[in-house]
C-alpha cells in the first residue's frame, strides 16, 4: 500500500535526536553507552533498531521513553524536549513485567487506572486487545498461570490500552517461539497500519528488523553509535513470503555484513 | 474422619491436575503421604502423653515437680469451667492476656510498618538509621521489661508497650527489606505510564513488599505472646502469667502446666488467624512460596 516515501504530510522530525551521548558513572570510571547519535523519526513510521548486545539500543529507547536522562545532546518529541515520561508513549519491555497479584485483565487495565481513564470503555478496549493478542478466556488468570509468550502478549495489550501515539518496544518478541513471533510480527504490522502510530522497535533479529521496519537503524557497540540507516522499500502490508524478495535478502545481507566483523552478535 | 479428609485432598489434587495444562510452575501435590504423616503425628502425641502419665505414676515423681497428664487435664477443666469474670479462672486472665497481645501486636507492628514505609521512601534517612536499627534489633527487649513496668505500672499499658517493643523491630526490618527488594522493572513500568509517586507506591511497591511484611508479622505474632507473659511475670494484677506465678506459689504445678497449654492454644490460634489473612492477601503466590517467606 504505502511505503515510507508515500507517507507525506507527516512530520519528518516527529522524534528528533541530535548529538545524543549518554555516559554512565563518574569521570574516568564511567562507561560511554551512546556516542553522538543523530536521527529523525517521521510521524507514523516504523523504525527498527538492530545491533549487537551492549550497543546501547536499550539505553536509547529508555531515553526516548523519558525513563533515563541523557548526558549531552538534544532529544525532541513532537517539537518538545523530552523531560520525563509522557502519556502518549507506550512502552513494551524486554520482559513482560506483569504484576503477579493482578489478573491478566487487571494488568492490561493498569494504564487506565494510572492515567485516570474512564473504566468502562477501558475495560471494553482491554477485552478487545486481549482478543487481538489471542488471550480471550485468560482474562481472569494470574500471570504465573500463563506461558512466557502469553505473558508477553498480555504486556503488548497493556502498552496499547491507552492508545499511545508512540510505541517503544524493547525486544518484545525475544522470548517467543518462532511461530508465535511471526504471527506477532504480522499482528504488530496490522495494528501499526490501522492506527498510524509511530513505532520504534528494538530487536536482535535481522529478519524481524527488515520485515517490520520502514527504516532499520543499525547500531555498533562500545560506545554505541548509529552506524547506518537502511530504508526498506518493500510494499505494505508485508506477508511472510516477502522474506524471499530480493530487496529483503539484499537488506538482510547488507546488515549482516555490517556485523561480520563484530563477533559478539547474538 | 481421616478418610473424608483424605478424599477431599485427593479431589483437590484431581481438580488441580485438570487445570495443570495452564499452570506452568505449579508443583505436583501428593495427597497420601501428607495424610498418613498427620495420622502418625497424632499417634506420636498420644504415645508421648501416655508414657508421661505412666512414667510419673511408676516412678512416683512428686506432683509439684512433674504432675501426671491427668492432673493437667483436671486443672485445665477446672480453669475453663469458670465464669468470664472469676478471678481464679482461665477466661478472665486469658482475656486480659489476649487483649494485651492483640493491642500490643497491632500497635507495635503498625508503628513498625509505618516507619518502615516512610524510611524506605527516603534512601538517605534509611542509610542514616540502618546501623541503629541493626544495633537496637540485637538488644534483648525483654531486659527492659522491669523498667517499663516501673514507668507504666502494673496495668495492661506496660504489657502493651513491652509487646510493642518486641513486635516493632521484626516488622520494621522486614518491611525495609521488602521495599528494597522491589523489582525495579515494576517501578519502571509504572514510571513509563507517568504514574505519581503515590501510584507507584500503591500499585507496585507495597504489594511487592507484602510477602516480606508478612514474614515480619509472623515473627511479631510469636514474640507478642512471649512479651505478654514476660510482662506479667515482672509485675501485673491479671493475666495468665500472673496465674502461673500464683499457682507455682501454691506448688500447683499441674495448674501451671494447664495455663501453659492455654497460652500455647492462644499462640496457635493467633498464628493460624494470621496465616489465614496472609493466604487471602497473598492469594496470588503459589502455596509453597507464600509459606517459605516466613523464613525470610
Amino acid at each position: 500500500m504505502s511505503t515510507t516515501r508515500e507517507r507525506a504530510g507527516k512530520r519528518p522530525d516527529y522524534i528528533s535526536v541530535e548529538g545524543l551521548s549518554k555516559h554512565f558513572g563518574d569521570g574516568g570510571d564511567g562507561v560511554l553507552a551512546l556516542k553522538s547519535i543523530d536521527c529523525h523519526i517521521e510521524e507514523g513510521s516504523f523504525v527498527t533498531i538492530v545491533g549487537p548486545s551492549g550497543c546501547g539500543k536499550s539505553t536509547l529507547l529508555r531515553i526516548l521513553a523519558g525513563l533515563l536522562d541523557h548526558s549531552i545532546g538534544r532529544v525532541m518529541l513532537d517539537g518538545q524536549p523530552i523531560d520525563g515520561t509522557r502519556r502518549d508513549v507506550g512502552v513494551v519491555f524486554q520482559s513482560s513485567i506483569l504484576l503477579p497479584w493482578r489478573t491478566i485483565l487487571e494488568n492490561v487495565m493498569l494504564p487506565a487506572e494510572v492515567l485516570g481513564l474512564p473504566m468502562k470503555p477501558a475495560r471494553e478496549r482491554a477485552m478487545q486487545l486481549l482478543h487481538m493478542v489471542r488471550l480471550e478466556g485468560f482474562e481472569h488468570k494470574l500471570p504465573r498461570q500463563l506461558s512466557g509468550g502469553m505473558q508477553q502478549r498480555a504486556s503488548i495489550a497493556r502498552a496499547l490500552l491507552h492508545d499511545p501515539k508512540i510505541l517503544l518496544m524493547d525486544e518484545p518478541f525475544g522470548a517467543l517461539d518462532a511461530m508465535t513471533r511471526e504471527r506477532m510480527n504480522l499482528e504488530l504490522q496490522r495494528i501499526w497500519m490501522e492506527s498510524g502510530k509511530t513505532v520504534v522497535l528494538i530487536t536482535h533479529s535481522i529478519p524481524e528488523a527488515v520485515f517490520l521496519g520502514d527504516r532499520v537503524f543499525v547500531m555498533s557497540p562500545r560506545p554505541g553509535t548509529l552506524e547506518r540507516v537502511l530504508p526498506i522499500d518493500l510494499p505494505r502490508p508485508r506477508a511472510m513470503d516477502v522474506m524471499s524478495h530480493p530487496t529483503f535478502a539484499a537488506a538482510s545481507a547488507s546488515i549482516r555484513e555490517r556485523f561480520s566483523h563484530a563477533a559478539s552478535f547474538d | 474422619m481421616t478418610t473424608a479428609m483424605l478424599s477431599t485432598t485427593e479431589s483437590q489434587a484431581a481438580s488441580d491436575e485438570s487445570s495443570a495444562s495452564l499452570a506452568v510452575r505449579r508443583p505436583l501435590r501428593r495427597a497420601n503421604p501428607l495424610a498418613s504423616t498427620r495420622v502418625q503425628s497424632i499417634l506420636l502425641l498420644v504415645a508421648l502423653l501416655g508414657s508421661w502419665e505412666a512414667a510419673v505414676r511408676f516412678f512416683k515423681v512428686p506432683k509439684h515437680l512433674v504432675p501426671p497428664v491427668s492432673d493437667i487435664v483436671v486443672a485445665l477443666w477446672r480453669g475453663l469451667a469458670t465464669g468470664p469474670l472469676a478471678k481464679d479462672g482461665f477466661w478472665y486472665h486469658g482475656g486480659v492476656t489476649v487483649a494485651e497481645i492483640v493491642l500490643g501486636f497491632i500497635v507495635g507492628s503498625g508503628i513498625g510498618l509505618a516507619i518502615g514505609i516512610v524510611v524506605s521512601q527516603m534512601p538517605r534517612v534509611e542509610a542514616l538509621l540502618e546501623p541503629y536499627v541493626a544495633a537496637l534489633q540485637s538488644v534483648p527487649k525483654v531486659a527492659v521489661a522491669p523498667i517499663i513496668v516501673v514507668w507504666l505500672g502494673f496495668g495492661i499499658g506496660s504489657k502493651v508497650v513491652i509487646i510493642c517493643l518486641l513486635t516493632f523491630f521484626p516488622v520494621l526490618v522486614t518491611s525495609i527489606a521488602g521495599f528494597k527488594a522491589v523489582d525495579p522493572d515494576r517501578i519502571d513500568l509504572l514510571r513509563s505510564l507517568s504514574a505519581t509517586q503515590w501510584q507507584i507506591f500503591r500499585k507496585a511497591k507495597f504489594p511487592s513488599a507484602l510477602p516480606y511484611i508478612f514474614a515480619g508479622l509472623n515473627m511479631a505474632a510469636a514474640f507478642s505472646v512471649v512479651g505478654a507473659v514476660v510482662g506479667e511475670f515482672v509485675g501485673a494484677q491479671a493475666g495468665l502469667g500472673v496465674l502461673i506465678l500464683q499457682m507455682e506459689a501454691q506448688a500447683d504445678t499441674g495448674g501451671s502446666f494447664a495455663v501453659c497449654v492455654v497460652l500455647s492454644v492462644i499462640g496457635i490460634v493467633l498464628t493460624a488467624l494470621l496465616r489465614r489473612i496472609q493466604r487471602s492477601v497473598l492469594h496470588w503466590m503459589p502455596a509453597d512460596t507464600s509459606q517459605r517467606t516466613v523464613n525470610v
